[in-house]
Parts: structure tokens; C-alpha cells; sequence
């Protein structure tokens, strides 16, 4: 059960921003800019960023979600899923490319700590070609998703484990953005699953006690 | 030297913002909510909280800034900031501020160091859920910008000193203005 009293059958951090409209604003535009903008590094890349730092932090409903939307964005392949996968356990392994490792080592160091980043993690992006702007950014989405897991831990939202749920986040993420969107509106693919098995609705919320699943 | 060209001369995370306009806006429109908004927790208790976890973050811009904010709004009272910032539970602030100062405590290690016992402790004290959200989004958002200052390796100046105009200015102009003030000193 969540901490405090919030909506219920809202996901993760849809319930937090649908009791607190006043943050969510400033909130949403945040993750707007910096995931969906105009950019050097892809959609696909910065949301990678996001889900690696999550699963750093091992927020299951952020790193599920920034996963797939990441997956979504490649084309939404079993292989696409299966990558995402490689990135969050051994990203050095994964075939992306080089520059893109260099950032997931900066935003790594900046899950732990501001301090823990070197000029030689930072020089090491620049051989690969990052700009200031790639840099900042990571420095930023890092940061930015270990305020985001917090939140969403730190209140014990409702997170559910169904992997549909997440494919149906990732993809309607990927396509609208995340500002000017209804949270309050429920999922189809929870409603399905509560029209299903109607006896579990209610008690879904004990499984966001649950540790999380590779 | 900060890892990034960022312009020169401007304090911690006053350089950053300046560089990135697009998220200097949310940034400072969450912290002016989450630390000047109305709300039932003052916003010296509010200062405190992310003095505190800045603190924790051993991040010297933020944790001074904000605890030159929480004395701006206590008239100047440092040695009761200085005393929540370091050891809430021996501070002379009230019980429910120090059940909120442990739950920012425990989400500056890890959201999931929040448990059952902290928030009944908190609300046992008359902490409202509105109080309960408040203080972890204002922890966690601190876990962002202490990591966002020191990430990048800004130019932070040491003591209490070099923050006390600045803190005045956030305290009582708000965090929009508090930057524009902090670029234009150095214009």
C-alpha cells in the first residue's frame, strides 16, 4: 500500500502527479525537454539513459517504463526489448555506440554521486565526439531520474509487474510525450487485466512490495 | 574547472542554468512550488528539509544556499538551521519536522529506505499526506539538483558568508528572480 492516500489503479508516478497537479506541472515539462526535444542523441538514447539510471536505482516502474518507451522508439522488437535488457545489466557488451557508452558511465557516477564524476569520464566522451550539450544533458537526465525513483519509491506507489502494462506505456510514451496527457485516465491494458480476474483488482497493490524481476 | 564550458563567474548551479535555458524553467518553477508555494509547512521548514539533504548529498552550493534561505526566513537565525541540517532529532524544531526530516533522510539514501513506522511516526505527530508528498518530492528533487551542481563539477564558493545575500533573495524574491540576480551581479 502507498504511503499516502492516492488514486487508485494509477500506476507508479501517474498517482503522485494526479495528487499533486501544482508539481507535476514543472515536473512533466522537465521530462518533456529533456527526453522528447530536439536533440543530437535520440530519443532512443536518452531514454536509455533514463532506464539505466532507474535500474541503478532499482525503481522497477521506471525502469520498466523508460525501458520500453527506449524499446518503442527502436521499432518495439522482441530485439529491441531484449537490448534494453543488455544495456541495464552489462551496457559495455551492448551493441550501441561507443559515444553512447561514455554517457551511460557518466549518468552510472552520477546515480551514485555528482562527485563521482571525473574529467576523465568526461574526457573519455569527448574522444568519443560528445558536445557540452550531450554532457550536460546526461549529467541532467541522470540526475533527474534519481529524483523521479524517489519519488516513486519513496511514497511505495502501486507498481504493477503485468509486462503488457508497460508495452501499452511505452508505446503511447513514445508516441504523445509526456505534457498534455490525461494520467487520471485508467490503462486499457490494467482495465483488461482487472476484467479478467476481477477478484485480484483491488490487491494488486501488494505486489509493488515485490522485489523487482530482471 | 566545471567538466562543461559553462559562463563565468556564476555560483553553483546558477552556471548550468544560465547554459540550458529549456530546463532552467521547470527547475526553478519546482523549486519555487515545492519551497515557496502555500502550503502548511513554512518555508523555513521547507529550506531546512533540503538544507538537510543537500547536506547528506555533501553538497556544499546547495546546502549553504539553502541554509542562508532557512535563516533569511527565521530573521537570521543560523544556529538553528546549522543544528536541523546536521542532527534534526537534537534540534529545537518541532517533533513533526523532525518525523519529516527523517523521512527526507532516509529518500536521500534510497526511496525504498521509506518505511510503515517513518510515516506513522510523522503522522502521529499531525504530518498530512499533502505534508508526507511535500517532503519526499522535496528530497528527491534535491537528490536531482545536488547531483545536477556536482555532476558537472560547478564552481562553488566556500562559507557562510558568500551565500548570505543570496540566500536573502530566495527567501524573499523566489528562485526566478534569485537567478536573474546571480547572472546579473556578474554582468
Amino acid at each position: 500500500m502507498a504511503h499516502i492516500k492516492l488514486a487508485e489503479g494509477l500506476p507508479g508516478i501517474r498517482g503522485p502527479l494526479v495528487f499533486s497537479p501544482e508539481t507535476s506541472k514543472p515536473l512533466g515539462d522537465l521530462v518533456q525537454v529533456l527526453l522528447t526535444g530536439p536533440h543530437s542523441l535520440t530519443p532512443a538514447e536518452r531514454e536509455m539513459i533514463a532506464a539505466y539510471v532507474s535500474s541503478e536505482n532499482d525503481c522497477f516502474y521506471c525502469q520498466t517504463c523508460h525501458g520500453s518507451t527506449a524499446a518503442q522508439h527502436l521499432g518495439g522488437s522482441d530485439a529491441d526489448y531484449e537490448l534494453i535488457t543488455q544495456i541495464k545489466q552489462n551496457y559495455e557488451a551492448a551493441p550501441v555506440s561507443a559515444k553512447l557508452k561514455t554517457l551511460l558511465a557518466i549518468a552510472g557516477k552520477v546515480q551514485k554521486g555528482g562527485k563521482h564524476v571525473t574529467a576523465e569520464d568526461v574526457a573519455q566522451a569527448r574522444t568519443q565526439g560528445a558536445t557540452d550539450k550531450e554532457i550536460h544533458d546526461t549529467v541532467l537526465i541522470a540526475a533527474a531520474f534519481c529524483m523521479f525513483n524517489r519519488y516513486v519509491d519513496g511514497l511505495a506507489t502501486w507498481q504493477p509487474r503485468d509486462p503488457e502494462i508497460y508495452r501499452e506505456i511505452g508505446k503511447m510514451t513514445s508516441q504523445l510525450g509526456y505534457v498534455g496527457r490525461d494520467y487520471k485516465k485508467p490503462l486499457e491494458s490494467i482495465m483488461t487485466l482487472q476484467n479478467e480476474a476481477p477478484q485480484n483488482t483491488a490487491r494488486q497493490n501488494t505486489d509493488s512490495q515485490k522485489k523487482a524481476q530482471p | 574547472m566545471a567538466h562543461i564550458q559553462l559562463p563565468e563567474g556564476l555560483p553553483g548551479i546558477v552556471g548550468p542554468l544560465t547554459f540550458s535555458p529549456d530546463t532552467a524553467q521547470p527547475l526553478l518553477q519546482l523549486a519555487e512550488v515545492l519551497l515557496r508555494g502555500p502550503n502548511t509547512l513554512t518555508s523555513a521548514e521547507r529550506e531546512m528539509i533540503a538544507a538537510h539533504v543537500s547536506y547528506r548529498n555533501d553538497c556544499d552550493f546547495c546546502q549553504l544556499s539553502h541554509s542562508a534561505a532557512a535563516a533569511a526566513h527565521l530573521g537570521g537565525n543560523y544556529d538553528l538551521v546549522e543544528r536541523a541540517k546536521v542532527n534534526p532529532e537534537g534540534a529545537a524544531v518541532s517533533d513533526k519536522l523532525k518525523a519529516l526530516l527523517n523521512i527526507a533522510g532516509k529518500v536521500q539514501k534510497s526511496g525504498k529506505q521509506v518505511t510503515s513506522e517513518d510515516v506513522s511516526r510523522a503522522r502521529a505527530h499531525g504530518a498530512t499526506d499533502k505534508e508526507i508528498h511535500d517532503t519526499v518530492l522535496i528530497a528527491a528533487a534535491f537528490c536531482m539538483y545536488n547531483r545536477y551542481v556536482d555532476g558537472l563539477a560547478t564552481p562553488q564558493p566556500l562559507g557562510r558568508e558568500a551565500y548570505r545575500e543570496m540566500g536573502e533573495r530566495m527567501a524573499h524574491q523566489g528562485y526566478g528572480r534569485a537567478r536573474q540576480a546571480a547572472s546579473e551581479d556578474v554582468a
